[in-house]
């Protein structure tokens, strides 16, 4: 085995809260061999952030190491002076942060920002900088370098953003660079082609790479190496291959599960012991039962929606003729990246945009122009699950509050009634009871979605629309959420207009799918028809854009 | 608490403490019957006796300044009060209804913020009629411009936040939304700044005060006090500059406290 090119021994590292310090990362040790790409995957709160800030010292003010050693190229890390260790940080060591909607300087353009590394770092002259800003921006595949460098952060997009910042890191010719999530912010086929842009550059310059990520089928696709974190601690490593096939930890095991990309098919519901149906929460379902009125088949009919909004210097058509069913007790999915006119057409259907053309009915009634109290009690048989469980949920509120307000506003039951199907609620969707008095501060983001969840089901609804429920959540909680929503699906005869831009997530609960881009349908289908004999270019893009293809091709 | 341990908060706090005591309970603190004049001990300067002196009528001025403390705080109080309610009604139902309604209501705040706030409260002083009361809705309204763009502008924040259109989609009527999800969430700066606006407040009043169209002598208000001493500035500088430090103490302290209020530390 060659030189190690970083060598991590023992390292600890404590964070204070209110005046208490408390270690959340136990002593690790790894090794990154020159020119090889080790992801170091992990769940939120796993500490694999914490790692990748201590190998450069820039944890946040309540954070510092205790013990270890951090070696790279004949220093250590953990004793370097600050003056010392500056400069290795972007000439030697690069960083590829997480978010790059705020990691660039919005007041200076994209080109001078690499300059200025590489005038830091480089000393290279004014005109020279920008000239090689150009060629960079070239490298990471940025079309229009002349001109993407004279723009500012904010006229890029996403993945463009993203691809500067792989530009700056890798600016100063670096040995090794560090990649935080660096496709977490992104739509999954932007994400690929990022991803790709990585491989390239790492193939280029022989440059190695630590790939933080929650994402073990990116991981699977992308590292020569996988470290596994788990509140603390390493918990497994070694080659990627052996680590997905033969998980030797009880918890890589269930990761390997849980990806969504390293699995096929949808998730069956898991019947859970059949209670009895004395509970008030069966009594609001059962009353709905008795008040369907008609045998549609499809409870929700979107038929020829147009929606277009006016935009400096002309108009853009976000959805156009869009026309889809959902299915009684069943998945429709309305599956496209950003701009796709996906999320349009579902709040066209939630009745909170009004369409510009087009009709929808629900349960064969037609509700386009219900407007006042006739949308309001709407309400009771339509609900919607936001993508920002961060979002949704009013900060002052607790819980109990939050899951009892739909029975408030349509008065449903006493105090006491609504406490207990507050409760029963909460158990339904698997949150401790305990969690009630909490607010949205004090819960994690699965936490939070539950209590969506459970709110929206407070109603009984016949129909839920599910905006990217999962994709502001880790793998591993996106799947607990996923089997949530089909066990409640398969328990209350639910139907789901589900929307999300990731297949690998779709083909999970799916029954149906729809396909947009640019604001049309390009194709719709069975789930199983659209997934294995795709009809459109953009349909195969998108599934070969969800990652663990790669790793499972093999 | 780390702001106990800065000793300009803890300095403001003090201030603050002995101000309420001289509104509630005046005579635990005054020294002397702020009315009683004794002509022999006319225009003494500040002694273990008199702390600030005495002014031409014989009467103790620290106990004036203690009894003042009530006209002028509740005056200032009542012009934060009026600012909030009439600035915060404005800004709720102009950021609420946006639109045409607000772009009309907003302009109308902007003409009101553009004239100076004194020569507001002179006009409402003038009509309405001299006294404490006047001077406090002048003041007010005066300073409800400001609070209806503070209102306005964290209105227009969270009616756009995902919990109150998930609020609606919960079936939740209108007067529900706004004062279970907007105002609760939307008060906190506003909060903020009529903490700030006090102290702009007392001196807005100190200032209407001082030109008289306060309460009718002997009424003891700050600003009278120090416009009371103006005769006498060449040789007993104190009769005007005591009551004028005792403003400038307090508005500092209820600017330093009121910082903090917002956040700040």
């Amino acid at each position: 085995m060659s030189e190690a090119l970083l060598t991590v021994e023992g390292l600890r590292v404590e964070y204070s809260t209110r005046g208490r310090w408390s270690e959340v990362v136990h002593g690790i040790s790894f090794d990154v061999q020159p020119g090889k790409v080790v992801a170091l995957v992990g769940e939120s709160g796993s500490g694999k952030s914490t790692v990748s800030q201590a190998l450069i010292r820039r944890l946040p003010e309540n954070g510092r190491i205790t013990a270890g050693a951090i070696r790279f190229a004949g220093n250590d890390l953990v004793k370097l002076p600050e003056r010392a260790l500056r400069k290795l940080r972007g000439a030697q060591i690069g960083f590829v942060p997480q978010d790059p909607g705020s990691s660039l300087n919005p007041l200076m353009r994209v080109g001078e920002q690499i300059a200025e590394t590489l005038r830091i770092h480089k000393r290279m002259p004014r005109a020279t900088a920008s000239a090689r800003a150009i060629e960079i921006l070239d490298e990471v595949g940025i079309p229009q370098p002349a001109l993407r460098a004279t723009q500012y952060p904010h006229e890029l997009s996403g993945g463009l953003r993203q691809r500067a910042l792989i530009g700056i890191a890798w600016a100063c010719g670096p040995q090794f660079v560090i990649a935080d999530e660096p496709t977490s912010a992104l739509d999954v086929t932007v994400q690929r082609h990022v991803l790709d842009q990585l491989d390239d550059l790492v193939e280029q310059h022989g440059t190695a790479v630590l790939l933080i990520t929650h994402d073990l089928a990116v991981a699977a696709d992308r590292a020569d190496e996988i470290i596994v974190m788990y509140r603390g601690e390493i918990v497994e490593r070694g080659v990627t291959a052996d680590v997905l096939n033969a998980p030797t930890h009880e918890y890589t095991r269930r990761l390997v599960a849980a990806a969504p990309g390293l699995r096929e098919g949808r998730l069956a519901p898991q019947v859970r012991e059949s209670r009895s149906d004395e509970g008030a929460l069966f009594s609001t379902f059962r009353e709905r039962a008795a008040a369907a009125r008609t045998d549609a088949d499809s409870i929700l009919d979107v038929r020829g929606i147009s929606k277009s909004y006016g935009v400096r210097g002309g108009s853009f058509l976000a959805a156009e003729d869009v026309s889809f069913a959902v299915p009684r007790g069943r998945t429709l999915s309305i599956v496209g990246e950003s701009g796709s006119g996906k999320t349009t057409s579902a709040r066209i259907a939630a009745r909170l945009v009004q369409p510009d053309a087009g009709t929808i009915l629900l349960d064969g009634e037609d509700i386009t122009r219900a407007g006042g109290e006739a949308l309001r009690q709407l309400r009771r048989r339509m609900q919607v699950v936001y993508q920002n469980p961060f979002g949704s949920l009013d900060p002052r509120m607790t819980v109990e509050r939050i899951v009892a307000e739909p029975l408030r506003s349509f008065r449903i039951g006493d105090r006491r009634s609504q406490a207990a199907l507050v409760r029963e609620l909460l158990e339904r969707v698997q949150l401790s009871p305990d969690l009630a008095v909490r607010r949205p501060g004090e819960l994690s983001g699965g936490q939070r979605q539950r209590v969506a969840i459970a709110r929206a089901l407070a109603l009984g609804p016949d129909l839920m629309i599910l905006d990217e429920p999962v994709s502001a959540l880790d793998v591993a909680v996106q799947e607990q959420i996923l089997q949530l929503l089909v066990d409640l699906q398969a328990e209350f005869r639910l139907s789901y207009l589900f929307i999300s831009h990731d297949l690998g997530v779709v083909r999970q609960i799916s029954d149906r799918i729809v396909v947009m881009q640019k604001g049309r349908v390009v194709e719709s289908g069975e789930a199983a028809d659209v997934l294995e004999r795709p009809s459109n270019d953009y349909t195969r893009e998108l599934i070969d854009a969800i990652p663990g293809r790669i790793a499972t091709a093999d | 608490m780390r702001l106990l341990r800065q000793p300009g908060f803890v300095l403001s706090l003090i201030v603050l403490a002995v101000v309420a005591t001289a509104i509630v309970a005046p005579s635990l603190l005054a020294t002397h019957d702020p009315f009683a004049s004794v002509p022999k001990e006319r225009l003494l300067p500040p002694s273990a006796e008199h702390f600030f002196g005495t002014d031409n009528l014989g009467r103790d001025v620290y106990s004036r300044v203690v009894h003042g403390a009530a006209l002028s705080i509740v005056s200032a109080a009542l012009a934060v009060l009026v600012g909030v309610v009439v600035g915060g009604l404005v800004g709720l139902t102009s950021g609420f209804l946006g639109g045409p309604v607000d772009f009309a209501v907003m302009r109308v705040v902007d003409v009101l913020v553009a004239i100076p706030g004194i020569l507001l409260a002179l006009i409402v002083v003038a009509s309405l009629g001299f006294g404490p009361i006047s001077i406090g809705l002048g003041v007010g309204l005066g300073a409800a411009g400001s609070f209806a763009r503070v209102m306005r502008s964290q209105v227009i924040k969270v009616r756009g936040a995902e919990y109150v259109e998930a609020a609606r989609t919960l079936g939740a009527r209108m007067p529900a939304v706004i004062f279970r999800h907007v105002l609760p969430n939307a008060a906190r700066p506003v909060i903020a700044f009529a903490a700030l606006e006090l102290g702009t407040a007392i001196l807005g009043v100190s200032a209407l005060t001082f030109l008289g169209f306060g309460a009718p002598p002997p009424a003891p208000e700050w600003g009278a006090l120090s416009s009371a001493g103006r005769d006498f500035i060449a040789a007993q500088p104190w009769l005007s500059i005591i009551p004028g430090l005792v403003i400038l103490v307090v508005v500092l302290a209820v600017n330093r406290v009121a910082r903090a209020i917002g956040g700040e530390r």
